[in-house]
């Protein structure tokens, strides 16, 4: 088990260079909407989808890897969001069964119905983030004059903020309930078992201290109780 | 023209724990059984297997093993002005599905309710005076009583392999069980289960406090069992994935490894998978259904299945669902209070306190049942004098398995996302756990299930309509009882604690509870209830109804304990009474 991490660990290391050079191929597509084509951001050089993709546009492949580097930014504790593989879970995420409705009662007559209804629109998840991003990029070239993912990472907090608030204005959905989606989502591929995608080499269980599934404890509970433990993570690949 | 089938002498629709235990008391009585499930064959040995089974995205954010609302869902609304609409997806709760039902992915807390639940109306007006129920409850006895209940409850527990504490042995206070339960007739078939972190400051803390902690009954074994079916139960691990999961250690008790291996083998017993019943035959004039028609999922089929008796195992809203399709019972009416059919409908009135702390919580070693727990709290095992409410709850830490997309939180104040968000995740991931409170709900006059006017579902059958909202009472008691789990946390030293009583509507991110009660409650006429003692129909002879739904009001203790035994007291009535003379068990 412990050979399999190390390949692992090398191939997020080299990610990071392959990373570059997809985003500038990512940014691209952006960037055909805005003239002149700006220079590769430093922000953007962290986008790393080295994974090709499979329900994404190159502009939400850019948008999401500047949203999950702003609420999952760099730092001691972890790698950033898009490091840590978060594009490519979304991209699974909105290629399969759950972005296309799969498990939603989609039968109509709709309304928008009282916030104790929970969700009512007719979107599935993947039209719910296209049309979410569209809005999420419009709010934002209105009120700092680029793209999202174009911004410097002050005014993408503040645009996140905006959207977190319900400030921004969204043509036909609270942008409250996109940011809380995609918090939701950014949440899921952070913290879920690396399988799907995300939360590469284990790095928020490490960074909190799960231990993943070695998950038999009947003979250690009484021992471990109270202590912090040390526990190197292991999760279903490390299994099979 | 549907396929007519041979006759059989029951059918059962639905296989989760009432129908399992349903379908094995009647074939050892003797009795050609079918069960009709609407969803595929489910075996731990297939299904829950590890590694794949600890997948938290997939099993639990996704509601991997829980019914698809494409196929099937409710409407939901606060007040019957509103207009429902459809849980397009599991917001609030999730409900079971296929072979086991919700029984293969349930927690495993093991509850009793208190004596005084099942006489909850004469009890209060006794204690309290004639006029002390608020106006908007309707309370109701349910003409049955502990004592009728506690040598199945007891059947339950050994089926099981329960680990826990009595706390009253045969009416005797035993130190370190729950001094407050009806009198048992054994123990527990195991020793409670080890006790974590968390469990130890309850214990502490409330011991300070002058209450009485004990060992939370729990259907995860603390030993290696074979349950009186001679099947066997393995040993808990501790590994955090029991509540919406299948226990890859077969130490969760469940359907399909305590009843299903030996049920399975029965030639008096068939199963019928992907078989969705639609529609029951009723007569009214003879008071008989004559079988239940179901679409074969395989084929698109409609089929016919004549039987001699009936038993709906199907959960409240499927319960409700057919009795109203078939005409069968008076529909409840809000306006009027009259009729029984969706009639007091009840949930759980749920809450926490977050406590932060400097202990190591360690939250991934643990079970779906908090080792310690407080009943001081719960029902009427209190004073509610001076109080202006009824009911009450048990307060335990939830800590069961930490598992990350979920059970995460910090302090108040901290931002959601970002640098400062992430330094505060590191540092109280391992020092913070719920302390919940799991609370009575209360039957109000306008709670209630009935037939949504517009939405189908997938084989055409109105969806079932939720009307519910917290009713006063039951957001009194919310106040009240996370204000003791409040003093409870402050007195494990926590730096931090978060109160948050359920005070606002029923609804999305407002609900926390699978646990679904009444709609064809039980009682002692036929005016209030729409079943008897022995959960038989009142209208019908040959129709019982099991489950939740026949809950008058729902006690603060997880319903589970209390579906099963009721299970096992109707299949005694129909063994002992009902197949030696089909008819009326009782005269209303
Ligand atoms: C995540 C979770 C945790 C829980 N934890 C606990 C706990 O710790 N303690 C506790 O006491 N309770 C708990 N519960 C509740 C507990 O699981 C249920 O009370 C119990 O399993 C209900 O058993 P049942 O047989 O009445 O219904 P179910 O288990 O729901 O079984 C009903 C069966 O009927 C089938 N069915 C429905 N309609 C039809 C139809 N029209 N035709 C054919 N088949 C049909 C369904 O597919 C299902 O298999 C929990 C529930 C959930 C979801």
């Amino acid at each position: 088990m412990a050979d399999q991490a190390i390949p692992r660990r090398g191939f997020l290391k080299g990610a990071g260079v392959a990373g570059a050079g997809a985003a500038a191929a990512l940014t691209g597509g952006a960037a055909q909407a805005q003239t002149p084509a700006p220079a590769v951001t430093a922000a953007a050089k962290q986008v790393a989808p080295n994974e090709p993709l499979l329900a994404l546009t190159a502009a939400e492949a850019a948008f999401f890897t500047a949203a999950f580097d702003t609420l999952i930014p760099a730092d001691k504790l972890s790698p950033s969001g898009s490091e840590c593989g978060l594009v490519t879970f979304m991209d699974r995420q909105l290629a399969g069964a759950w972005g296309n409705g799969a498990r939603l009662y989609r039968a109509g007559p709709f309304m928008p119905g009282k916030p104790e209804q929970g969700y009512q629109l007719p979107l599935t998840p993947r039209e719910f983030f296209a049309a979410g991003i569209k809005a999420a990029n419009a709010y934002a070239r209105k009120t700092f004059g680029k793209d999202f993912d174009r911004l410097s990472p002050t005014d993408r907090e503040a645009a996140m903020k905006a959207m977190e608030s319900g400030q921004a204005q969204f043509p036909d959905f609270a942008s409250k309930m996109f940011f809380e989606a995609l918090y939701a989502s950014a949440m899921e591929g952070f913290f879920a078992d690396p399988i799907h995608g995300g939360n590469r080499d284990k790095a928020s269980w490490r960074m909190i201290g799960y231990p993943g599934l070695p998950a038999t404890y009947a003979r250690t509970a009484e021992q471990y109780r109270g202590k912090k433990l040390n526990i190197e993570p292991q999760s279903i690949a490390d299994f099979i | 023209m549907a396929k007519v089938m041979k006759s059989v002498d029951v059918v059962i629709v639905g296989l989760g724990w009432s129908g399992s235990i349903m379908a094995r008391e009647l074939t050892k009585a003797g009795l050609n059984v079918v069960a009709l499930e609407r969803g595929a064959e489910r075996t731990p040995a297939e299904d829950f297997v590890f590694p794949y089974i600890r997948d938290e995205l997939k099993v639990r954010v996704r509601n991997g093993l829980m019914l698809d609302t494409a196929t099937e869902t409710l409407t939901m609304r606060n007040a019957p002005g509103d207009t429902a609409l459809p849980m397009r997806r599991w917001d609030v709760f999730s409900l079971g599905d296929n072979v086991g039902g919700a029984g293969s992915h349930w927690n495993g807390i093991t509850w009793r309710f208190t004596p005084s639940e099942f006489v909850l109306r004469s009890h209060l007006r006794e204690r309290y005076g004639r006029d002390a129920i608020p106006a908007e409850l309707q309370l109701q006895d349910w003409g049955v009583t502990y004592d009728d209940l506690e040598p199945h409850y007891d059947r339950f527990e050994k089926l099981c392999g329960t680990s826990g504490k009595a706390g009253n042995l045969k009416g005797r206070i035993v130190e370190g069980g729950n001094p407050f339960e009806g009198p048992r007739s054994d123990e527990y078939p195991n020793k409670p289960l080890i006790m974590s972190q968390a469990g130890l400051m309850l214990t502490k803390a409330a011991r300070e406090l002058g209450l009485h902690p004990f060992p939370t009954p729990a259907s995860n074994s603390s030993a290696p069992y074979t349950n009186p079916e001679g099947c066997a139960i393995g040993q808990c691990q501790y590994c955090g994935h029991c509540e919406y999961f299948g226990c890859e250690a077969n130490a969760k008790a469940s359907p399909n490894i305590c009843l299903h291996p030996v049920l399975f083998r029965d030639p008096k017993f068939e199963l019928r998978t992907l078989s969705y019943v639609k529609s029951l035959n009723y007569d009214a004039q003879s008071r008989r259904v004559r079988g239940v028609v179901y679409i074969d999922r395989r084929t698109g089929e409609e089929v016919e299945q004549p039987a001699e008796m009936v038993v709906l195992c199907a959960y409240p809203f499927n319960n409700v669902l057919l009795m109203r399709l078939a005409g069968i019972g008076k529909p409840y009416d809000p306006a009027t209070g009259e009729g029984v059919i969706g009639k007091n409908y009840c949930y759980q009135t749920n809450s926490a306190v977050g406590v932060f702390v400097d202990e190591e919580i360690n939250p991934f070693i643990g079970t779906g049942v908090s080792p310690a727990v407080v009943d001081d709290f719960q029902g009427d095992n209190f004073d509610h004098g001076p109080l202006g409410f009824f009911g009450g709850g048990y307060i335990s830490p939830t800590v069961s398995g930490g598992r990350p997309i979920q059970v995460r939180a910090t302090p108040p104040g901290t931002p959601r996302w970002g640098a400062a968000w992430k330094e505060a995740t590191a540092q109280w991931y391992n020092h913070w756990f719920p302390l919940s409170i799991h609370g009575t709900s209360y039957a109000h006059r306008n709670n209630y299930l009935d037939l949504d006017p517009t939405y189908r579902d997938a084989i055409g059958r109105p969806l079932v309509r939720m009307t519910f909202n917290y009713p006063e009472n039951d957001r009194k008691m919310s106040v009240f009882l996370t204000n003791k789990a409040n003093d409870i946390a402050k007195a494990m030293n926590a730096r931090f604690t978060t109160p948050a009583p359920r005070t606002s509507n029923f609804g999305a991110a407002n609900g926390q509870a699978s646990h679904h009660t009444g709609g064809v409650i039980m009682g002692t006429d036929p005016k209030t209830s729409a079943l008897n003692r022995y959960l038989q129909s009142w209208d019908c002879d040959n129709l019982f109804v099991m489950g939740g739904a026949a809950f008058p009001q729902n006690a603060g203790h997880n319903p589970t304990g209390t579906i099963a035994a009721l299970a096992y007291w109707s299949a005694k009535a129909i063994t002992e009474q009902y197949i030696k003379a089909p008819g009326r068990l009782v005269h209303g």
